[in-house]
């Protein structure tokens, strides 16, 4: 499996993001951007993830699934964390592992609420939960509903140096399963060997 | 189908929960209805003429309050986002958002509405007349009205610009349903004639309605 971009050039509100922008990734690796705020991080992730549309060039998916497109492969952690403040932690879960998963919502719940270390709340109210609490549900979201391409905008915002270092082990584990990731972030992830793309500014 | 139960059952959930707003729209019909007969006066032979059309206007606007916030709080908190993402076509999950807020918001104004036809003084036949025909017209109701709301949040403008957007659409459904329930009343059509109109113009929505939004969507969520 390989995400390639090539050439990339976005624009939004008439103001020109970036230009001739060119990634890769496989399975197994990381790529990381880096750049200073409004480099066009988020953009670039939101491209990958099928949520704007490229003025110029083209991303394309070898391998993976045919029958499904790459958003439909796709997880994407966006800084807006899709939970409802009504809902309980295991109904957030469940529901969008059922929706993104298309499986039986329950079926992972459990390994994945206990990976990010939220098991004791699975029945209180989303909208009791702490920042990095909210963040750590999100997280369980991509373990929830197995997808082969994980697009994080900033994964470890607000999280604490515990449940850093558990994200970076789950990063690993995704990545020796072949997974892909593509992380937009200002600080160090944990993880070993990642390719690094620096965006604005400097190219 | 696992994906689009599951939505129905999150947003069913979400609006019978605290702070959902599945009742508003029921208190509001209750209001609206039973502040007319105040501004009318006590004329028992006028309120009963006019009872279908009160009871339609009252639930119009009734379906139209918590529409706003049918996609704008996915929005906010970037539900929609993820359900761009999902591998349910975007037709059918708005099409399941739709019908979860008919349930909580709809279905509601349809059983309230023989209790508020006794307060028009409407005999029992027209009172089962305007049940059926706001069984039948408010689903139409809802789903023109996820146009609005999808229009609505794609051009980042909620709350006022969307009753003028879906009340021109729903002249057709409010037309038809006051016909036939005046039809059941009072004659001389055949109750039939008007209520058929309206079935299709149910059908019809049911289709245009989640396409028209889902095509919102695509294009404006940029």
């Amino acid at each position: 499996m390989r995400v390639t971009g090539q050439r990339l050039r976005c624009v939004r509100g008439g103001r020109e993001v970036f230009c001739d922008l060119d990634f890769a990734v496989a399975g197994g690796e990381a790529l990381i951007l880096t750049g200073r705020n409004g480099a066009g991080k988020t953009t670039l992730l939101r491209l990958i993830a099928g949520l704007l549309t490229a003025a110029a060039g083209h991303i394309d998916l070898d391998g993976g699934d045919p029958e499904l497109s790459l958003a439909e492969q796709a997880h994407y952690l966006g800084h807006r964390d899709a939970l409802k403040p009504s809902l309980t932690v295991a109904e957030n879960l469940d529901f969008w592992a059922a929706y993104l998963g298309n499986g039986d919502g329950a079926t992972f719940r459990a390994g994945a609420l206990a990976a990010v270390g939220l098991a004791d709340l699975a029945h209180l109210p989303a909208g009791y939960l702490s920042a990095g609490q909210r963040r750590r549900l999100s997280i369980a979201r991509l373990l929830a509903a197995p997808r082969p391409i994980w697009l994080l905008d900033e994964p470890t915002a607000a999280l604490d140096v515990a449940a850093q270092a558990r994200l970076s082990d789950l990063m690993r584990a995704h990545l020796a399963g072949g997974g892909a990731i593509i992380a937009a972030t200002h600080g160090p992830l944990g993880l070993e060997g990642v390719k690094e793309l620096r965006m604005g500014g400097a190219g | 189908m696992t994906a689009l139960s599951a939505l129905l059952r999150r947003d069913i959930r979400i609006s019978l929960r605290v702070g959902g707003g599945a009742l508003m729209g029921v208190l509001f019909f209750l209001t609206v209805v039973t502040l007319i007969p105040f501004a009318i006066g006590p004329d028992l032979a006028l309120l009963q003429r006019i009872g279908p059309a009160i009871l339609w206007i009252g639930a119009l606007l009734a379906s139209l309050l918590g529409l706003d916030r049918l996609f704008a709080a996915d929005l906010d908190d970037g539900s929609l986002d993820l359900m761009l993402m999902g591998e349910t076509p975007l037709e059918l999950a708005v099409a399941a958002k739709a019908f979860a807020h008919w349930l909580t918001t709809g279905l509601p104004l349809v059983i309230a509405s023989p209790v508020l036809g006794l307060f028009l003084n409407l005999e029992p036949g027209g009172i089962g007349a305007v049940a059926l025909t706001l069984l039948v017209g408010t689903p139409a109701l809802t789903f023109i009205g996820t146009i609005g709301a999808a229009l609505a949040v794609a051009l980042r403008r909620g709350g006022l610009l969307l009753p003028i957007l879906v009340l021109p659409l729903a002249v057709p459904v409010l037309i038809f349903g006051v016909a036939a329930s005046n039809a059941a009343v009072v004659g001389p059509v055949p109750f039939g004639t008007p209520f058929t109109v309206l079935c299709a113009l149910t059908l019809m929505s049911l289709v245009l309605g989640p396409f028209a939004a889902a095509a919102t969507f695509r294009h404006g969520l940029e």
